[in-house]
């Protein structure tokens, strides 16, 4: 360094220091805010580049020209999701199909509970429909719609019984899976403590179970939304717009980019489904302590 | 509570005392117990003939090598297997503790405290008091609402040890509580379970293969040969309380019941 520089650096040191000194003010609040928002980041940006590098080979292949009169490019076919974002329609469409979503999920997750629980804990009954529940689970719920159809009509009932049939398998397994799994040193802790038969199961077997449950649900939603998407498109319903609809319409019209748009909406709103159900997993995993880092 | 084995049950002589009848609470009786496992040719005899009796309020210490069926033993105390032959009588209430913790990590520490408290029906208001004065009685106020895995393994071992006391039993059975702890938390944790013996009438018969832990904490040290276990000897231990795991006395006896056991085990290996 030479001799003159000192004077001029001495000053942007004070200044780093007050910066510094500034730092160590901070509330812990905001530090709190701080760290989330770096961590924020952190979780985002891989996700980001991830967009932009699909985006990036969509609009490689629109550019070199394949199939150049019905492939959309990104932008034309955003422009067109922005446009439907804009119209009633796709939002009650959105409504319909998530308000059938949520009931047919709700009932697999109630009928599925319950087989679950009375399978996992009543030996004839696991050795009579045990494989039964494992085959219905590899059984490509769409099978299910002629069935449906005959039997309720071309009604949201139908849709509602593929859901369930697609979902409430898996959820039963989970929780089968859970209770088979719990810990026998647990087991063997609980009934030294005199812990009684229902206690038993609803303070330490359930408990227990949570954790193989939830990855049950989340299967089971991924079964639920494909049954979902699959009822859509093949019952339909006049005067109901749902999403399944709306991707029919477009198929009838040839409409490449509004059929690309529906898609990437049904792709965002099962990726938001599955976060949610990663972040209850995570919740429980930080709250057992399996994580890692805590 | 009498266990009775399927198979000859106690042929011949009567047991002195009618078991379970007039026995005071918190006496074990193990009378001509034998436990084979598996069936034929595979099957494996764990324990042969084992007659124990420990009176209320003695800590008795079993010590073997790995392998003489001291945590089938154990298991057939607490009820949870059952003798092929002879008799197990525990009279009054059995807790049961376990080389890991065993905790519920689904629950606080008071949580699991509270589980075993609500098992034996006290109300939610006992429960959170009593909880928090076992959580004291273990050297864990304030840890109450950690989760198992915040807490060390010395802490967790102790959050079991308020679980156990909390069962309110009269007979405690240690399977190698402190096998997989340091030894300086260990060192603590004698002190520990000394002080809380101290204030209670507690019947406790406590696993390990730990010599030095048996005579450090013991009234009697029992010795178990391997494979088939057999009861191949017996100490009492008169050394005063407060003891240290490192005093000449300890170390003395221990010396001698290593010897003992080396004997044994030559001779079952000749």
């Amino acid at each position: 360094m030479a001799p003159g520089d000192e004077a001029t650096s001495l000053p942007a040191y004070a200044e780093r220091l007050t910066w510094l000194e500034a730092l160590e003010a901070e509330t812990p609040q905001e530090q709190r805010g701080r760290r989330l928002l770096v961590r924020g980041w952190a979780a985002l940006w891989p996700k980001v580049l991830a967009v932009a590098i699909v985006l990036a080979v969509w609009q490689l292949i629109h550019v070199s020209g394949w199939k150049k009169e019905i492939f959309p490019g990104p932008g034309g076919t955003l422009a067109d999701l922005w446009d439907q974002l804009h119209t009633s329609l796709l939002w009650h469409a959105i409504g319909t199909t998530a308000e059938r979503a949520v009931i047919g999920f709700g009932l697999a997750v109630v009928i599925g509970a319950v087989i679950g629980a009375l399978v996992s804990r009543i030996a004839p009954l696991r050795s009579a429909v045990g494989s039964l529940i494992t085959g219905l689970q590899t059984l490509p719920s769409i099978a299910w719609f002629p069935f449906a159809i005959i039997l309720f009509g071309i009604n949201t009932t139908a849709i509602l019984f593929v859901i369930v049939l697609g979902a409430a398998p898996s959820i039963a397994n989970g929780l089968i899976a859970g209770v088979d799994y719990t810990p026998p040193l647990l087991l063997r802790a609980g009934k030294m403590m005199g812990l009684s038969r229902l206690s038993l199961y609803r303070h330490l077997i359930l408990p227990a179970s949570l954790p193989a449950f939830v990855a049950g649900l989340r299967q089971g939603w991924a079964f639920a939304w494909r049954s979902l998407m699959a009822g859509e498109l093949l019952v339909i319903i006049a005067n109901q717009p749902s999403l399944g609809v709306l991707l029919s319409t477009d198929q009838d019209q040839a409409d490449m980019q509004g059929a690309t748009s529906i898609i990437i909406v049904i792709l965002i709103l099962g990726i938001l489904v599955h976060t949610l159900f990663g972040l209850a997993d995570r919740a429980i995993r930080r709250r057992w302590g399996l994580t890692g880092t805590v | 509570m009498v266990r009775q084995g399927n198979a000859m049950t106690v042929t011949g002589q009567r047991p002195a005392v009618e078991p379970g009848k007039g026995e005071a609470t918190g006496t074990v009786r193990l009378t001509r117990v034998s436990k084979v496992f598996g069936r034929g040719s595979s099957a494996v005899q764990a324990l042969d003939h084992i007659s124990l009796e420990v009176p209320p309020g003695e800590f008795t210490c079993l010590i073997g090598a790995s392998g003489c069926g001291k945590s089938t033993l154990l298991a057939l105390a607490a009820g949870l297997e059952q003798p092929t032959a002879g008799e197990v009588s525990v009279s009054g209430r059995v807790a049961l503790m376990f080389q890991e913790p065993a905790l519920f990590p689904w629950l606080t520490a008071a949580g699991n405290v509270e589980l075993a408290l609500r098992a034996r029906g006290a109300g939610r208001a006992e429960r959170r008091q009593r909880a928090a004065e076992l959580l004291e009685t273990v050297h864990l106020s304030g840890f109450g609402g950690k989760r198992p895995h915040e807490l060390s393994g010395g802490m967790r071992q102790r959050v079991a040890l308020a679980r156990a006391l909390a069962q309110d039993a009269d007979v405690l059975l240690m399977d190698e509580p402190f096998g997989a702890l340091d030894a300086m938390t260990r060192d603590l944790l004698h002190d520990e379970l000394d002080r809380v013996c101290a204030g209670r009438q507690l019947t406790i018969i406590f696993v390990t293969h730990n010599v030095r832990e048996a005579v450090r904490l013991g009234d009697r040290v029992v010795l178990l040969s391997s494979r088939p276990g057999r009861v191949i000897g017996e100490f009492a231990v008169p050394i005063a309380h407060p003891r240290r795991i490192d005093s000449a006395p300890v170390a003395e006896l221990a010396g001698r019941i290593t010897d003992r056991l080396r004997g044994e085990m030559s001779h079952g290996t000749r």
